[in-house]
Order: C-alpha cells, then structure tokens, then sequence
C-alpha cells in the first residue's frame, strides 16, 4: 500500500456502502449521514455507485451465508488502498442474531476490518465519528506505528 | 511577436487556466448545489484532492475487458477535451486581445467543435463497451442516446449563426468563432430576431448539461440506478482522467455558449480602452470580465438546473431533445431567418 495516498483520504473520502443482511435501520442512519442536517459532504465523504471507485466500504448488517462470497468478492474489487468500516452491533457481534444457522459469523471473520461503530443503529453523530477515528488510523499508519 | 509565438502562449495559457479552472468550477458547482440544499457543502478545492487521491490510487483493469480501448478512451476523452477547449478559447482571445493576423482569420470553425463536442463522448462510450460489464454497456448506450438526441438541435443552431453571420459580416468566414466574436448576434436584430436568440440560448440552457452529462441528464452514469453506468469498472488514474475531461468540457461548451450569444467585451459595453494610472488594464479587465460570464452560465445551466430537477427516463430524455428542444431551435432558426423580411416590411 503506499502510504501517500493516505493523506488524501483526509480530504476525500468516496465509500460504497454494501448491504449484509442489515434489517435497514443503520442504512437509514448513513443515509441520515448525509441529509442536511450532519452533510458529510463537507469533509469530502461521498457515497459513490460502485467499489471501483470507493475509499471505503460501510457495511452494514451481520454477515449471512447466503451474501458472504458477495462481500468478500466487492471487498477484492475495491482499488488499494482501502478503509473497511463496519456500521452496527450485528457486523460486529451478530447482535441479537447470535444463535441463527443462517449467519456466517461477525464482519471480521472474513474481511479484515478497520473501524467499529456500535449501536443498533448508531446515530448519524457516530457514523462521522468512526470515519474520524478512521482518519486517526491513518495517521497512525503514516508514521509506521500499525500498532492500534 | 511572431504570430506562432503568440498562438503557443495563448494554448498553453488556455490548458493550464483550463485545467484549474475546470477543477475549480466542479467545486464551486457542489457548493452552490450544496447551498441550494441549505447545507454547507465540500470546501472549493474539493476537485483537486479527489483527483490528486485517485491518481494515487490502484488503477484495475478488468480481465475480461478490451484492454487496448480500456486504457486508450481516457487518453482519449482527455486530449480531446482539452482540444475542445483550446479550440473556442484560442480564438476568442485573439478577439479580445485585438490581436489580427490573416493567419488566424479562419480559426475556429463551428462545424469542428460539434465533432470536438462528440469524441469525447464516443471515447467514453467506448470505454463502457470495452469494460465488459452489463452496467457500463448499458451506460453506453444510453449516453449514445443522448449525443444522437442533442445532435439536431446543436446543430440547427450553428447553422442559424452561420446564417446570421453571412448577413453581418459578409466579408468575413460565416462558420468562424472569431466572426461570432466580433459581431455579436444581437446586432442588427428586430423584434423576431431577438426573440429567435432568446430562443436559441433557451434550448442550450439544456443542451449544457446533457452535454457534459449532469443531471436532469445524467442516465449514462445514473450512479444509484446503474451503478455508475459507464465509468462503472474504471477506477484510479483512469477515472481521474475521465473526470479532467468532463471538468475541461464543462468549461469548454459553456466557453462556448458565452462565445456565441454574449461576446461583448468590457471595451465594446465601456466604449474604449480601460486605463488605470496610465497602464492599459484592457485585457486583464476583459478577461475577469468572460470569468465572470462564464461562472454565471455555469452555474445557472449546471449547478441551477442540477439541484433543481430529478434524473429523467431515458425515453423520456429523447423525447424532450427530439420534440421539444429541436422545435424550440427550428422556431429561432426560422425567426432569425425571416427577421430581415420583418424589418423590411
């Protein structure tokens, strides 16, 4: 990964926000994001149509079985360097879906996940928190202390 | 100065001012946007960090695409788009300049910037076919269906110019920029004429952003109905090229719609050259003052009609250029033409 792009992702942000077998609060939340009254579009965060062109992926929803290829397979389609960003208790517990035979296991299980956003739903408040503490990541990487 | 000196400098302050400009205006477009919203919107240098961040990043090049039109379409659009506007930019310069040479009588021919108008868009089509993916093949061809449905109309009004030029300035090329310039085609109108122009700018306030592909006209790249449509599988440097192009664009068809309808100078509306403290600031002035136009038609026909309008279906996209805007061009064409009629009566 080359770490000088990370010092545009401060300034842009495009995310592509993929849809795990969430029930639609926390979409609704992201969508929330946006409106506005929180405009994330002032710190460069755009949602955009399609992986190729996304900085981040917001998924939402804990993983079923049925979408989990799906994910992984948008999540190798996204350029380098890439944020993975969780949105939700069931991306990162399995919520209240903890003994369901449909579900192939919390977010991290299969992806490799930077940020967590707790909350059933979180509020829009704390979505652009955790693009904040994304940022904080970055930095920590860019001075090669991956260590967080 | 040698006439090809001062034709290099004019080209190569047009691209880089181009450029910047291009990527300025795609900033102060989401801002304006952003406060017809009431929000705050991204700050105005927000198009260079996005194109500074996708040079930076992995560019993919599908497996199963066309690899050779996949990398060349960008390459493409670029230099065309660049060529667009160093092509109406170069001559209006030399207008305000008052820079005259026989070398640069000709320059500027309507008939090439139609064609300079569409490369870009077939180079993008292109690209979209070569992809291999179903969403960006549908992208192409509905961007097909939009340059062949503002073909009429854009060029019905080049020829209504041309005709009004042969009558103003029979000396002079009648399908050159450089005529339109300098003989505005508000001149000598009557009543009909006048209203014939108002008629002509009014079907460009549409053929702006179905041109440079904004919404209500943006079904080639609709991003929440076809995902992007046909920059769907470009990613990195490649799509970064894609949106200089559009920026250079944008800058280049509203260059040239204040090119044809609102050529006035600050000299021509003042009467005379401006002087501040005994140094001639004529140029300097002139320029400002097409900055200006520029970002007013920039902001009306793109930002204004963007916040204000929802994305049409693509039947109903053609129908709209193919009835309404193409009979909107022939009723001016048809009043520019009989307006001497009138007058002379």
């Amino acid at each position: 990964m080359k770490k000088d792009s990370f010092k545009y992702f401060k300034r842009s942000l495009w995310a592509f926000h993929i849809n795990s077998g969430s029930c639609n609060a926390c979409d609704i939340e992201i969508l929330a994001a946006l409106t506005p009254r929180y405009d994330a579009e002032r710190f460069g965060i755009k949602l955009v149509g399609t992986p190729r062109h996304a900085d981040v992926l917001v998924i939402t929803g804990t993983m079923t079985e049925k979408i989990k290829d799906k994910v992984i397979r948008v999540f190798n389609q996204v350029p380098d360097p890439k944020l993975v960003m969780v949105v939700g208790s069931c991306g990162i517990s399995k919520g209240v879906f903890q003994e369901s035979y449909a579900m192939a296991g919390p977010v991290d299980a299969h992806i490799p996940v930077d940020v967590y956003v707790p909350g059933c739903p979180p509020r829009p408040e704390a979505i652009i928190y955790g693009v904040a503490r994304a940022w904080e990541k970055l930095e920590m990487l860019e001075k090669g202390n991956a260590a967080s | 100065m040698n006439e090809l000196t001062v034709f290099l400098i004019m080209v190569i302050s047009t691209l880089i001012g181009g450029i910047y400009l291009g990527l300025l205006g795609r900033g102060i477009d989401r801002k304006i946007a952003a406060k017809f919203q009431s929000r705050i919107g991204p700050p105005i240098r927000q198009g260079f960090w996005d194109l500074k961040k996708l040079m930076l990043k992995q560019t993919i090049v599908p497996e199963n695409s066309i690899t050779w039109v996949f990398k060349g379409a960008p390459l493409v659009a670029l230099v065309t788009s660049a060529m667009l506007l160093v092509y109406i930019m170069v001559p209006y310069l030399l207008y305000l300049t008052g820079y005259e040479s026989p070398m640069f009588a000709h320059m500027g021919d309507f008939i090439l910037v139609i064609y300079l108008l569409m490369i870009p868009a077939i180079a993008l089509v292109a690209g979209g076919f070569s992809a291999g993916s179903p969403l960006s093949t549908i992208g192409s061809q509905r961007e097909m269906v939009v340059l062949m449905a503002t073909e009429l109309p854009l060029a019905v009004t080049v020829i209504a110019f041309a005709v009004k030029m042969s009558v103003l300035a029979p000396s002079m090329p009648s399908f050159s920029i450089f005529t339109a310039a300098s003989n505005p085609v508000w001149n000598g109108m009557g009543p009909a004429g006048i209203l014939g122009v108002i008629l002509l700018a009014s079907a460009f306030l549409f053929i702006i952003p179905a041109e440079t592909g904004k919404i209500p006209f943006d079904q080639a790249e609709a991003e929440t109905e076809i995902a992007e449509g046909l920059l769907a599988e470009y990613s990195g440097k490649y799509l970064a090229f894609f949106q200089l192009a559009e920026a250079l664009k944008s800058l280049g068809v509203v260059a040239l719609v204040v090119v044809l309808f609102f050529p006035q100078g600050v000299s021509t509306i003042m009467g005379g050259q401006m002087i501040a403290g005994g140094i001639n600031i004529t140029v300097p002035c002139e320029i400002m003052f097409f900055l200006l136009k520029v970002s007013v038609v920039y902001s009306v026909s793109i930002s204004f009609i963007r916040v204000s309008m929802a994305r049409l279906k693509i039947s109903q996209v053609s129908k709209f250029f193919i009835y309404s805007v193409s009979a909107v061009s022939i009723t001016g064409f048809i009043l520019i033409m009989i307006d001497p009629r009138i007058m002379a009566m």
